[in-house]
């Protein structure tokens, strides 16, 4: 719940600003850039500002009636890219809902992302192709999915990592303790990253816990808790990168909880005025990810108006080859409906198919049983 | 108890005469562990206790604690971690403890577990097979005698099958196991340790088809797992009061065999179906609605259900009278016959 202090600011009470926590002045990222090289954060910040372009297209389309729905991820860029550059490309990823933009930086076609989105189909893409689980909506299911897979790439003799994302609202969800737990007692190359942007929908962190911070909760399970700035590009990819090794080394499981802000409603068809001030959204808006990541590179000189303008044009592209693709997609084949329930399906999925496809074909006949 | 016999070279054993249902299911196990290693089973007192009905006794010894393991009591992560090594290219086996304690993995099972190859249209397949001792009979206090293959076959996308012999035990656990799509695996606690009667072949059963235990002309029963035994016993006994009754054993509740139930009940013309749930919404009203539906013209009499009553399981002592017995299986047979 956001409070005013003293000096007029807005505070929210998940903030970075808790008791031990160090928050730098906008512009100048938490302490970490000697972890992350300049050409590591480059590249991660054109993923950011591209992310972004995707993502507030994403949301225009869902406005546009393109998308059923889609829950913005604006603002959250340091966590959707520097969780998913700390990976290897055989690395897993677990993403929910609001993980769009770290699935199409794990290099899955946007329109194929969208799919879920646009109501197509539940998943577009491959995720034994590109190591990303499927967008997972019932919150927490997907952290034991994470477990098993890092244990049996580990059984298999594989290095294997797995990494599971989760927003601070699942945290409250007995799946998300299961799997800790688990991965604790099993020593599995797992990383858990919550991404703590302050609401669950409507909730603010406050009425979900009276932890002051969700790292804590990794000491009852005996695994390392880190807390880290979720703007900072460089601390979230230093710490993530750090939590990976340790689970590819064989030293277990890590808790991340990355503090973030969620700019946007949770869907387009949220009405965030209900429950949360203006100013406070402000506040965090002042503390951009992408700007504070521009600042310390423009410091440092490898970004200039130069690279700002290619990065913006490949941003645009990649804005209009998401547009054009999900206005000009292909309209979903019904027979899809019956061919993946089982590996062959029943015999009464079958007559199913057969009474749909001559339903579509204007030829309702009843079959001969 | 006869010896076991000896390993055949691919470490196969199979099953002999004497043997339970338990020990048939452990051997379906071994022998599924010792075919393919990517099969590991794991769940609560699985490791060195061996699950408390014994059924992974010794795996853990034999197959190391990688392939063999306990797990913390987490019915939910249990199923989401088989559905995570599934996709890694396992073939997980877990055990749910009982029937009712597998409640909170409800959510992996029906939001994953059945969805995850529909979702993904085809690129994931989840060869997970979760293993339920379930029903009563074996004096249980409360949560310890559900049956709740109902919630498993109303979820497209699972297998749901429940032995109610020896020889399916083993069979059909092995081809569980083999298969490529999440099998829920049914099995009937009261029969644990019924005891094959005769020499079996370590065969791997096909799923998706019933069989008939019985052939009959007057009447078909349709059981499945727990009440196979009930359905068979009350044919017999119904001899001396001159029916002649068929007994098909279900054995695969998804897919549902219903070329056999519709063959038979079109020769007998009169069905009663035999389940230990709750019949409201229970699995016996799928069956008799399609017989109806695919049957009406061949049948002599209203199809009957005799089931459990609709009420929560019943405590130990009074679960006598709440089970499916053979005088109410008989009563329903004359029944067939009472308005002509």
């Amino acid at each position: 719940m956001a409070t005013t202090d003293q000096s007029g600011q807005v505070r929210s009470n998940h903030d970075i600003r808790a008791p031990g926590s160090d928050f730098d002045p906008p512009g100048r990222p938490a302490g970490t850039s000697e972890t992350v090289d300049l050409a590591t954060a480059l590249a991660a910040y054109r993923a950011m500002v591209i992310g972004r372009r995707f993502d507030v297209q994403a949301t225009v389309l869902a406005k546009q009636g393109s998308l059923s729905v889609y829950p913005s991820s604006y603002g959250q860029e340091a966590c959707q890219v520097g969780v998913v550059l700390a990976l290897r490309p055989t690395d897993w990823v677990f993403p929910t809902y609001r993980d769009s933009v770290a699935v199409v930086t794990r290099g899955v076609d946007p329109v194929e992302t969208l799919t879920l989105l646009t109501g197509d189909w539940h998943c577009g893409y491959d995720p034994m192709a590109s190591r990303t689980a499927p967008h997972c909506t019932p919150l927490a299911t997907q952290a034991p999915h994470a477990v098993g897979l890092a244990l049996a790439a580990r059984c298999t003799g594989d290095d294997t990592v797995a990494l599971a994302l989760c927003g601070d609202g699942a945290t409250s969800e007995g799946d998300f303790h299961e799997a800790l737990n688990l991965a604790a007692v099993r020593s599995a190359p797992v990383v858990f990253v919550v991404q703590n942007n302050g609401y669950a929908i409507s909730v603010p962190f406050a009425k979900q816990t009276r932890a002051t911070s969700l790292a804590y909760r990794a000491v009852g399970y005996r695994m390392p808790g880190v807390r880290v700035d979720g703007n900072d590009l460089l601390a979230v990819h230093s710490a993530v990168t750090a939590a990976v090794d340790r689970a590819r080394r064989g030293s277990g499981p890590t808790l991340i909880e990355a503090v973030t802000y969620r700019i946007a409603p949770h869907t387009n068809s949220d009405d965030p005025s209900r429950y949360r001030d203006a100013a406070e959204v402000e506040w965090w808006r002042g503390h951009d990810p992408i700007r504070r990541l521009a600042a310390h590179l423009r410091r440092h000189g490898v970004l200039d108006d130069d690279v700002q303008l290619r990065i913006d044009a490949d941003a645009e592209a990649f804005a209009d080859r998401t547009r054009r693709g999900v206005r000009g997609r292909p309209a979903p084949d019904p027979a899809d409906l019956f061919a993946h329930v089982y590996a062959t399906p029943t015999p009464q999925l079958a007559r199913q198919a057969r009474q749909l496809a001559a339903e579509i074909a204007g030829n309702a006949e009843p079959e001969e049983t | 108890m006869t010896a076991p016999a000896q390993p055949d070279p691919t470490g196969t054993i199979g099953i002999a005469p004497g043997m339970t249902l338990a020990k048939a299911l452990n051997r379906a196990l071994h022998d599924e562990m010792s075919h393919d290693e990517r099969v590991v089973v794991f769940g609560e007192d699985v490791g060195r206790l061996g699950g408390v009905f014994r059924v992974t006794d010794g795996l853990a010894a034999r197959f190391g604690d990688q392939r063999c393991f306990d797990t913390p009591v987490a019915e939910s992560a249990i199923l989401g971690m088989a559905i995570g090594m599934a996709l890694y290219g396992l073939r997980p086996v877990v055990e749910m403890q009982f029937d009712a304690f597998a409640y909170p993995a409800f959510e992996q099972l029906a939001s994953h577990l059945a969805k995850m190859r529909n979702r993904t249209r085809g690129a994931v397949s989840l060869p997970v097979v979760v293993r339920v001792p379930y029903g009563g009979g074996v004096g249980g206090v409360e949560h310890h005698s559900d049956s709740s293959e109902a919630y498993a076959a109303h979820t497209p996308g699972l297998h749901v099958l429940t032995p109610g012999t020896v020889e399916d035990a083993y069979g059909m656990l092995r081809a569980a196991v083999r298969g490529a799509d999440p099998v829920v695996f049914f099995e009937p606690k009261r029969l644990y340790w019924s005891v094959a009667d005769r020499a079996l072949p370590a065969e791997v059963a096909p799923v998706g088809r019933a069989v008939i235990r019985r052939a009959g002309t007057h009447a078909t029963l349709v059981a499945y797992g727990p009440t196979v035994p009930i359905a068979l016993a009350a044919a017999e006994l119904g001899t001396a009061e001159g029916y002649d009754l068929e007994v098909i054993d279900l054995r695969s509740l998804v897919p549902f065999d219903e070329q056999t139930v519709h063959e038979s009940v079109r020769r007998t013309g009169r069905a009663i179906v035999v389940h230990e749930a709750s019949g409201f919404a229970g699995f016996g009203a799928e069956v008799v609605a399609r017989i109806c539906e695919e049957c009406f013209h061949h049948l002599e009499a209203p199809v009957r259900r005799v089931t459990g009553f609709d009420i929560p399981y019943p405590p130990p002592r009074l679960e006598r009278f709440h089970l499916p017995s053979v005088d109410r299986v008989l009563d329903a047979v004359s029944s067939l016959w009472r308005d002509q």
